[in-house]
């Protein structure tokens, strides 16, 4: 099958086409931003409807992790990163060349255009053949551009555009200046006079100095005389000046569509490595998942990837965390004490999912994840409805319909539900919806206060925020397998105000006392 | 050219400090020194303190010195005029307002040519000395320097530097050349010199005439001038910097000229303040590092005559072979003064001047440090004894073996027993590392210790006290003895 794209195996030309809307659960997974880096850092490519095709094929998935795998390599990835950065060269060049009406700047600017990226074709493909490729997509892809470079069509374009190069480096000429006069001449050997001066000088060195050179605003403008100068060297050259008018009449199409495609689907990859690359310095594991048809999955030393992109950059760490379930568990229900990482372990939770499927490596040490068909996720709305009926109402109307589409094969994440609403509604309606769920058979994780819904029964199991032992205003991150109680935490920070039992009993009587801090 | 009055084989370097210099300046009351070299010019002063706190490790680079200053001593005249042209070139940089360049070539080469001119006048008159005056000198540093001079600034190269300077005008317009870039814009402006006329006038007759184009900008075309003008600053770009760095490196060669010798006119000030009070003055004698050598005669603490204004008493020791020195005895019987002295010389030494003594000979210390028991800390941050073992500390992070420690009153600031103990640890690790230590002590208990080791290498001297109780301030070799003499003091002022 002949090579047509490095992003699809199975490439069908409607399926970037579209209008294609963001996922929902892009933005309470905080996925919107990961992508949004990712688009950032590539925005000419204009990358961003690739992150709403979510592949839904193994094939597909592993096309890409191979890919992926390849460009993991160092050799391989700075082929890549070369090639790309001539392409935009090129394109660079001839955006030049587009805007400029005078022809003898028009006309060279094109093949300098062309000059960079047969170059880069020519160059890539050398470089591929030097590299070890194991993935189908490169290998294929490096055997189409085989065919391209070793085409009549490519050589000839190459051939042509080196001689007309090569001629118009070779000229020289002189200019000079006396008050308002410029004699342009061709050069005849003339000596440069400023290194007859160094070397006048040269005994006083002394050590390093300041260098004096000015730098000239280097704009690819030309001025009135640099125009007029180049129209009397034109005219001192007449043949390389026709060979260039000649040459840009005859090639106006010159990049092939094949490889244009691939300079943009390759950033897809490019992008995100360069994204985890400072994570990955940091010390933190990167893998690629086992898919799983059962939904025995886990994920070990994982985290949520928008977090640590961010605190990364504020210089701080962000702390690992597992997950496992083993049959009959699906739904984890995570409790604990504010600020200690419950959301984001939602989120990360979600993102790995995400990550697995566009045929990334995810952000754990090692993992086996669930091929879901959708994400569905219900997180909290930062916008208060001032009429608590009509949050609760719109919390169920959306939840019904979360529930309504999930199918046996989707995860679902809630982040504190009914959290508007009295404890003992909130108790029967979650309960009636982790019973949905279990019917469902879903992939889960609930974030909630509510510490009871962890022991509903054996397809649930409960992990818990954790606090410093020794502090418990210290939050640890980490989220723990284990049962919850919804006391410690509230105890000991009890008796760190002494405001137990105990100590309030005694504070009432004695009024010395003095040392809790308040 | 370089100048290499202070090295053999570099330029001397006004930052590089030993460790802990501000210590020593503090504890062996340099600034006395620094002040008398200074005579209130700022530069005499930086260069030195740069000097005497940046010793010489082997005695060839200091007798270099020594020699140099002997010639400065016997010509003092010419050093100075010598000096006054080195401070000219300050005066081109601001009449030529070099240095305040614009970002335009035209300008840097209009300045650095006038620049340039001038300096060339100053050169001329260096070349005078050398030529005139060159006799005089004997050392190897100041021979070199003369010839250098001689043989560098020739009256051909004057001639070709003139030759240059009037080129650089450009009588007869600016020669560029270029080649085509990216665009076909031109690209590498270079300046050339044109060819010679004759060669120029037998190809017009023999070979076709070369092609050549010709257009003007108009009078009044703003845009076109600039243009033009632009065009000119990208062809002289390159000379301007070359022009420009030459006289960068000029300026730098006066620079160094002007502080090497601020170096020697300085000792030489510090040399005449001495000799006015009578005071003895020598060239020492170094021995390299590790040969364990002193040995002196009448070694006095300079910045004690300077600051009593008269002449001072001095001691004679010859210790060769020890490296361990305690000075016990009577408080205010000069043994402060001493090592002082001892400091002094030492550094004064290693920076290849004279010293404060008729005779002084001494091996060469790798890096020398004070540790003085001081004023109560101010801040109190810490406890005084803390604070003392905090300055060890940082001494002990720098030292290495043949460096020499002075310590005046060390870690009394806590009672005699633990004091004394933490003396006796510290003493006798440096001197297992082969440092000299040099300990004026009135803890008997540590004194007394280190006596008893009867250690080959050590010994042991007091301030000396007569019979009758009066001090003399001399320093003579005698066993710790048990009381400090303080009851005198107190008898002397309480008493009477």
């Amino acid at each position: 099958m002949a090579f047509e794209s490095i992003l699809f195996k199975t490439f069908k030309t409607s399926q970037t086409n579209g209008k294609l809307k963001m996922p929902g659960f892009f933005h309470d997974l905080n996925i919107d931003q990961i992508v949004d880096s990712l688009v950032g850092f590539k925005g000419e490519y204009n990358l961003r409807e690739f992150f709403y095709i979510i592949p839904t094929d193994v094939e597909e998935i592993k096309y890409r992790q191979e890919i992926m795998k390849d460009l993991e390599n160092k050799d391989v990835f700075s082929v890549i990163d070369e090639f790309a950065m001539k392409m935009r060269k090129s394109r660079l060049y001839k955006s030049y060349s587009d805007k400029l009406t005078l022809n003898y700047q028009k006309e060279r600017w094109f093949v300098d255009a062309v000059d960079v990226y047969v170059k880069a074709v020519k160059e890539l493909l050398e470089r591929l053949e030097n590299v070890d490729l194991k993935s189908q997509g490169l290998i294929q892809f490096r055997e189409y551009l085989e065919s391209y470079v070793n085409s009549n069509k490519f050589m000839e374009l190459f051939s042509q555009t080196q001689e007309v190069l090569s001629k118009l480096s070779r000229i020289k000429y002189t200019l000079l200046i006396k008050e308002n006069k410029v004699k342009v001449q061709k050069y005849n050997g003339e000596k440069d006079y400023a290194s007859e001066v160094l070397k006048t000088f040269e005994r006083f060195k002394q050590g390093a100095v300041k260098d004096y050179t000015v730098e000239f605003d280097e704009s690819m403008d030309m001025n009135g005389v640099e125009e007029k100068v180049l129209d009397l060297v034109a005219k001192l050259y007449k043949e390389e000046f026709s060979d260039l008018e000649r040459f840009y009449g005859v090639n106006a199409f010159y990049i092939d569509k094949t490889i244009s495609r691939f300079d943009r689907e390759i950033q897809f990859y490019v992008t995100y490595l360069e994204y985890i690359k400072p994570l990955k310095k940091d010390g933190l594991n990167f893998c690629y998942p086992e898919f799983t048809t059962s939904k025995e999955i886990y994920a070990k030393d994982t985290f949520d990837l928008a977090l640590t992109f961010k605190l990364h950059r504020e210089g701080l760490r962000v702390v690992n965390n597992d997950f496992y379930l083993n049959d009959p568990e699906r739904i984890i229900v995570i409790t604990g004490p504010n600020q200690g990482g419950k959301t984001t372990f939602a989120r990360m939770f979600g993102q790995v999912h995400y990550l697995a499927k566009m045929g990334y490596p995810i952000p754990a040490s090692e993992a086996r994840l669930f091929l879901f068909d959708n994400i569905f996720t219900h997180f909290e709305k930062e916008e208060k409805i001032g009429n608590l009926r009509g949050k609760l109402e719109d919390d169920l109307i959306r939840i019904r319909n979360i529930l309504d589409k999930a199918s046996k094969d989707s995860i679902i994440i809630m982040n504190e539900i009914f959290s508007s609403t009295t404890l003992e509604d909130a108790n029967f309606l979650a309960k009636k919806v982790m019973e949905e769920i279990m019917k469902k058979d879903s992939i889960a994780l609930l974030v909630t206060f509510m510490y009871e819904l962890s022991e509903l029964n054996e397809k649930t199991v409960s992990m818990v925020s954790t606090v410093s032992e020794t502090n418990p205003e210290m939050r640890t991150y980490k989220i723990l397998r284990r049962p919850s109680n919804g006391l410690s935490y509230a105890v000991s920070l009890a008796k760190k105000y002494g405001l137990t039992y105990e100590q309030l009993k005694k504070r009432v009587k004695d009024e010395s006392f003095s040392d809790v801090r308040r | 050219m370089k100048v290499f009055l202070m090295y053999e084989d570099k330029d001397f370097d006004l930052q590089g400090k030993m460790p802990q210099w501000k210590e020593v300046v503090q504890d062996l009351e340099l600034n006395v020194l620094f002040d008398t070299m200074a005579k209130e010019d700022d530069f005499f002063r930086e260069v030195s303190e740069a000097a005497i706190l940046s010793p010489l490790f082997d005695v060839k680079s200091i007798l270099y010195r020594q020699e140099i200053l002997k010639d400065c001593l016997a010509n003092p005249s010419l050093i100075k005029e010598m000096y006054d042209i080195s401070l000219e070139s300050f005066d081109v940089k601001k009449n030529t307002f070099f240095g305040f360049f614009s970002r335009y070539p035209i300008g840097m080469l209009d300045s650095s040519v006038r620049a340039m001119t001038m300096l060339v006048k100053t050169l001329k008159k260096l070349r005078n000395i050398a030529d005139e005056k060159s006799g005089k000198f004997h050392s190897k540093g100041f021979k070199r320097f003369f010839n250098m001079i001689k043989n560098e600034l020739s009256d051909e190269y004057f001639e070709e530097v003139e030759k240059h300077l009037e080129t650089l005008e450009f009588k007869n317009g600016i020669l560029i050349s270029a080649d085509l870039g990216m665009g076909n814009k031109g690209v590498n402006y270079t300046l050339r010199k044109p060819n010679e006329e004759k060669k120029r006038w037998i190809s017009k007759i023999f070979s076709k005439r070369e092609e050549e184009f010709t257009f003007r900008i108009a009078e009044r075309d703003q845009n076109g001038a600039k243009a033009l003008s632009n065009l000119k600053e990208r062809g002289i770009n390159s000379v301007a910097n070359a022009l420009t760095q030459s006289v960068d490196h000029i300026l730098s060669f006066f620079t160094v000229l002007k502080t090497e010798l601020a170096f020697y006119l300085a000792a030489m000030n510090l040399y005449d303040s001495l000799k006015r009070l009578e005071e003895p003055l020598s060239f020492p004698i170094p021995h390299g590092i590790g040969t364990s050598m002193h040995e002196f005669k009448c070694l006095y603490d300079p910045s004690l005559a300077l600051t009593l204004n008269k002449k001072v008493v001095g001691n004679d020791l010859d210790a060769n072979g020890k490296n361990l020195f305690v000075i016990t005895g009577a408080n205010r019987g000069g043994k402060s003064t001493f090592l002082r002295s001892v400091g002094i010389a030492q550094l004064m030494m290693q920076s290849g001047v004279f010293v404060p003594a008729q005779h002084f000979s001494s091996s060469i210390s790798k890096k020398l440090f004070t540790h003085y028991g001081r004023e109560e800390d101010e801040k109190m941050e810490s406890g005084k004894f803390d604070e003392e073992l905090r300055r060890m500390n940082k001494i002990a992070t720098d030292l290495v073996p043949h460096s020499t420690v002075l310590f005046n009153e060390s870690f009394s600031s806590t009672n005699e027993i633990e004091g004394s103990e933490i003396a006796k640890e510290v003493v006798l690790a440096l001197k297992e590392k082969d440092v000299e230590v040099f300990f004026v002590t009135h803890m008997y208990e540590f004194a007394h210790s280190m006596y008893e080791k009867h250690f080959d290498d050590a010994i042991f001297l007091v301030a000396e006290r007569l019979e009758d109780g009066k001090r003399t301030f001399k320093i003579k070799e005698g066993k710790p003895l048990k009381t400090s003499f303080g009851i005198d003091l107190y008898e002397r002022l309480f008493k009477k």
